[in-house]
């Protein structure tokens, strides 16, 4: 076979080639105002502390200044004033930054590089080398800090290398232990396993591997550093302790100015401001950095939290699109139209209308990407993120969904309509006990007793054909396995007697055979309590197996709906044909199986026309020039496909 | 089977975790052997806890042998050294089931790529870039790709990146652990052409690892079906999906629901008659089905099956296969008509 007919026609949706690397860095540096002030200022820092001493060679060795103009305040000749022995602030400051700064780069450097290897082999090597890191870090953290440096300053004293040096090693545990817990979880990714398979040796996959994904955390570490050295400093220039005098250091100015503080209170404020201003750049690049980094890979702008809008639909509805439906459908969903604000204001979901009947089950099928989960989650308005309704109708049992209050949501979640994932762990917290969440689910939909509460939360856990209820309601939810877990969820689901159950691919994280069951109690459930099913799903077998009825969504439309038979005999959409196709049970007994060329569209990279049409066999000119809309070719049966006439019988 | 022609062969595999202090330890695999030919495609099937990734982990040295021992082409590889290891990967190599972690989110397509055959020496820039952009052809990518980073790439085209990382240095056995079940339906169709196409190209062998049984039969030639750690059955691929043996086997195929509405109407009402559920049985001296199999007897509680041969060649771990094979009792509820033919 010829690499050409392997090779499938290639997957859209690459992003757009930017421009390289290093200066992508810089340029999104660049973008952020607040990071370009914070590098400017500690680019001033870092000019003065090379060039002042230069400049000013006296100013260090200066014991006193003009005696007759002690400790004034700001004026033409001394910007920054005088202090206690005349000497002029400004000249003391600029030619004291080189120290101070030497000092901060000193301890910086000795705890990133004691700690940062530590850390990682730690993390990463585990076993013994873990356990002789971890004593020696602790021994480390049981030594006085403070005592330590004082003992290292009597020794080699005024040396601000050996303070720093020693307040480097003070620190190092902490950053071990950061970098070690971080190491941990990378560890266990299957990139690193692979890596091995790979033949790369251990310090390559280290270096390479871990360290490009904790580097965020080391950049975050130092900047905190950097500021707890320029702290420490003061206080160790205060008592006098790391530079020689005369010589001027930040810290030993803050002294100066305290000791002067009576008489002379703007003495203070020159050194104390320039560290304020420096600790807050070091603490604002970091982050900038480190988010920075994150989105060179990560694909995305790392959003900063903001303010949370008000609640954007609540009350103030415009959803003028549709009248007010005529049929007694139990759900009845009408031009749903659901933006993110912070993608883009791209629809996710555009113009979606099904309906759901007492009692029917109705399968909500599409791959991923294509709009299911939320749209199924628009309904309770329980979109993630900031997602927003912008447009359309969820008329439930007489009432608009999409435009009621929130407070009155709150009582139609739960309790009329119910809701089951794909993770069911995921919706009970680890911390308590099956039977009391359950019971407190209870209590919430019916205000009855706690014990009343209990007794119908072993009856629910009954109704799910969990063995020896009683039993499973002791239990925590990591004492389940993952067909028991989905069971209690069910029943936990069914509290509030909902009409309407949403289940978001409630087996797809289970087995074969669990899967079977979990189907089957659906089923059962469904019959003895006449309740109706939305199930979210990309499996055809699920489908035939509990559905009445499916809708099939794409890239954000519903492109066809029908009763189940038909619709398996014969599609009248070609992405639901092509969906069936490349289902295995289907498939000829073929080396080549039949799959559909690319991939689903992103939201926002929607073709115009059909959005299905770059993909599409039977596309023609016309269904690329405008926007396809929903037809009903028979009762009961709505497709969004001009040449819907062509397609043929599948069975 | 244990002729020296065997790419891989796996003999009597136990790998056993610890559950710390005072507990038993957790037989992940229990007494598994198989073996797999150049070009081959043996799957292996079970749902989760059957040990069927462990397996694949422990061949790869990924996970400790407790017992047993792995060959590969003729070499004991059971407990290899780093530096073996390292040298054996130019030959043996993984496809994971998770596209997303299975990708540094920090390197670029192209150091992912390219980092593997630096692993073994020094080869010239223009070489490795010249089969980086070779091998990604090869898997459908545009060349281009090499300076992007994963996150840019769809589910599909990361577990194409995967495939390709693993043929970079031309290896003669790829272990895919469930390499599609991360997968949408038509995405999974496009991997699995893409895996059989690559397979006659480079002469592959597969070791394939998934939970559906469908997949792996479209693409093995021998299926072995693992419950909890165990073989209860191995044969001829087609053999064993028309014809299972075992009664798991057939719980496994009864349970997949098929996209037909009217087909699985009926098998839904086989597959009720036959659910049951009966006390846990001590693993170590009885059938670990026992307590789910609807064929039980006494026998099955208090002693262990061994791995029979069935006269077309199939091997069974089942007391009663003989008589089940005869009177048809894993007689299959309807299937849909493609498969059946």
């Amino acid at each position: 076979m010829t690499t050409a007919a392997i090779v499938e026609p290639l997957d859209s949706g690459l992003a757009p080639a930017t421009d390289r690397e290093s200066t992508r860095l810089l340029r999104r540096l660049l973008r952020r105002p607040v990071t370009v002030v914070c590098m400017v200022w500690l680019a001033v820092v870092v000019i003065v502390a090379i060039v002042a001493p230069i400049l000013m060679p006296h100013v260090a060795s200066q014991n006193a200044g003009n005696i007759f103009k002690v400790l004034q305040g700001p004026s033409r000749q001394h910007l920054l004033g005088t202090d206690s022995v005349g000497r002029d602030v400004l000249d003391r400051l600029l030619v004291g930054t080189r120290v101070t700064m030497l000092g901060v780069v000193e301890s910086v450097f000795v705890t990133l590089v004691i700690g940062v290897p530590a850390g990682l082999a730690a993390g990463y090597l585990g076993g013994r080398t873990d356990r002789a890191i971890g004593w020696l870090t602790d021994l480390t953290l049981s030594l006085p800090g403070i005592a330590l440096v004082l003992v290292v300053l009597s020794i080699f004293p005024s040396s601000m290398l050996a303070g720093m040096v020693t307040l480097g090693v003070i620190l190092s545990p902490f950053t071990t232990r950061v970098v070690r817990s971080a190491t941990l979880p990378i560890r266990e990714e299957l990139y690193i396993a692979a890596a091995q398979v790979s033949g790369l040796s251990r310090f390559y996959i280290i270096t390479r591997h871990v360290l490009s994904r904790i580097l965020g955390v080391v950049i975050v570490l130092a900047a905190i550093y950097a500021a707890t050295s320029l702290v420490t400093q003061t206080g160790l220039a205060y008592l006098g302790l790391i530079v020689p005098l005369p010589a001027p250091s930040w810290g030993g100015m803050v002294g100066d100015g305290i000791s002067a503080l009576t008489n002379q209170p703007w003495l203070i404020w020159p050194p104390g401001v320039a560290m304020t201003l420096t600790v807050v750049a070091f603490g604002l690049l970091g982050d900038a950095v480190r988010d920075v980094t994150a989105e060179r890979w990560s694909g995305a702008r790392v959003q900063r939290p903001g303010r949370r809008r008000a609640a954007p639909m609540a009350g103030a509805g415009p959803s003028p699109v549709a009248p007010a439906p005529a049929s007694d459908a139990l759900l009845c969903v009408q031009n749903l139209t659901v933006r993110f604000p912070s993608r883009g204001s791209v629809r996710v979901i555009d113009d979606v209308s099904f309906e759901i009947a007492a009692g029917e089950t109705v399968g909500l099928v599409g791959e991923s990407g294509c709009g299911k989960t939320v749209t199924a989650m628009s309904l309770l308005r329980l979109l993630p993120g900031d997602g927003e309704i912008v447009a359309g109708r969820i008329t439930f049992d007489g009432r608009d969904l999409a435009s009621l209050p929130e407070e009155q949501l709150r009582r139609v979640r739960g309790r009329e309509i119910g809701l089951i994932s794909q993770e069911p762990m995921v919706s009970l917290t680890p911390a308590f006990r099956v039977g009391w969440q359950l019971a407190l689910s209870v209590r919430v939909h019916h205000g009855v007793s706690r014990r009343a509460a209990q007794a119908t939360a072993i009856e629910l856990l009954r109704s799910v054909h969990l063995p020896d209820p009683g039993l499973v309601a002791r239990l925590y939810p990591h004492e389940l396995s993952g067909g028991m877990a989905q069971r209690v969820a069910i029943a936990r689901a069914l509290a509030g007697e909902p009409k309407l159950l949403i289940a978001d691919e409630p087996t797809t994280a289970l087995d074969v055979t669990v899967q079977a069951e979990i189907l089957e109690l659906l089923r059962e459930l469904q019959r003895d309590r006449g309740m109706a099913i939305l199930l979210v799903t990309h499996d055809w077998g699920v489908v035939a197996d509990l559905c009445d009825r499916a809708v099939v969504m794409y890239a954000g439309q519903v492109v066809e709906q029908a009763e189940l038979n038909p619709l398996f005999r014969r599609p009248l959409h070609p992405y639901t044909r092509a969906l069936l196709m490349s289902d295995l049970h289907n498939a000829p007994d073929l080396d080549h199986l039949p799959s559909i060329p690319g991939s689903v569209p992103k939201p926002g990279a929607w073709p115009h026309g059909c959005h299905f049409h770059p993909r599409c066999g039977y596309a023609t000119a016309a269904c690329r020039d405008q926007p396809i809309p929903l037809e009903h070719p028979t009762a009961g049966r709505d497709t969004r496909c001009i040449h819907a006439d062509q397609l043929s019988v599948l069975r | 089977m244990t002729d020296s022609g065997a790419l891989l062969d796996v003999r009597d595999l136990t790998v056993e975790y610890s559950r710390g202090r005072g507990r038993p330890p957790l037989r992940a695999v229990d007494g598994v052997s198989f073996s797999l030919t150049a070009r081959e495609t043996l799957g292996l099937v079970g749902e989760s806890g059957s040990g069927k990734t462990t397996i694949g982990r422990a061949i790869l040295g990924l996970a400790p042998v407790t017992a047993g021992e792995i060959r590969f082409a003729g070499e004991e590889i059971t407990a290899a050294s780093r530096q073996r290891r390292r040298a054996l990967s130019t030959e043996l190599q993984v496809v994971f089931q998770d596209p997303y972690s299975s990708l540094n989110p920090t390197r670029t397509i192209g150091q992912t790529l390219s980092e593997v055959m630096r692993a073994h020496g020094r080869p010239a820039r223009e070489d490795v870039q010249e089969r980086v952009h070779a091998m990604l052809e090869h898997v459908g990518l545009p060349s281009d790709a090499t300076d992007r980073y994963p996150a840019h790439f769809s589910g599909g085209q990361r577990q194409r990146v995967a495939i390709a990382r693993a043929l970079m240095n031309q290896p003669r056995l790829v272990i895919c652990d469930e390499p599609t079940s991360a997968l949408d339906l038509s995405v999974q169709a496009q991997v699995l052409n893409l895996l059989r196409g690559l397979q006659h190209e480079f002469e592959l062998g597969y070791l394939f690892i998934s939970h559906d049984l469908a997949v792996v039969r479209h693409l093995s030639h021998r299926i072995v079906v693992l419950y909890r750690g165990r073989i209860m059955e191995h044969g001829d691929a087609a053999a064993v999906y028309a014809n299972p043996a075992h009664p798991y086997t057939v719980a496994l195929l009864d349970a997949a629901p098929v996209p037909d509405p009217e087909i699985q109407q009926q098998r839904r009402g086989v597959r009720v008659r036959k659910a049951v559920t009966g006390p846990p049985v001590d693993d170590a001296n009885g059938c670990s089905f026992a307590p789910r199999c609807p064929h039980v007897i006494d026998r099955c509680r208090t002693s262990r099956p061994a791995l029979e041969a069935m006269p077309e060649g199939t091997l069974v771990a089942c007391h009663r296969w003989r008589e089940l094979h005869t009177n048809g009792a894993n007689s299959r509820p309807p299937q849909p008509l493609s498969t059946t033919t």
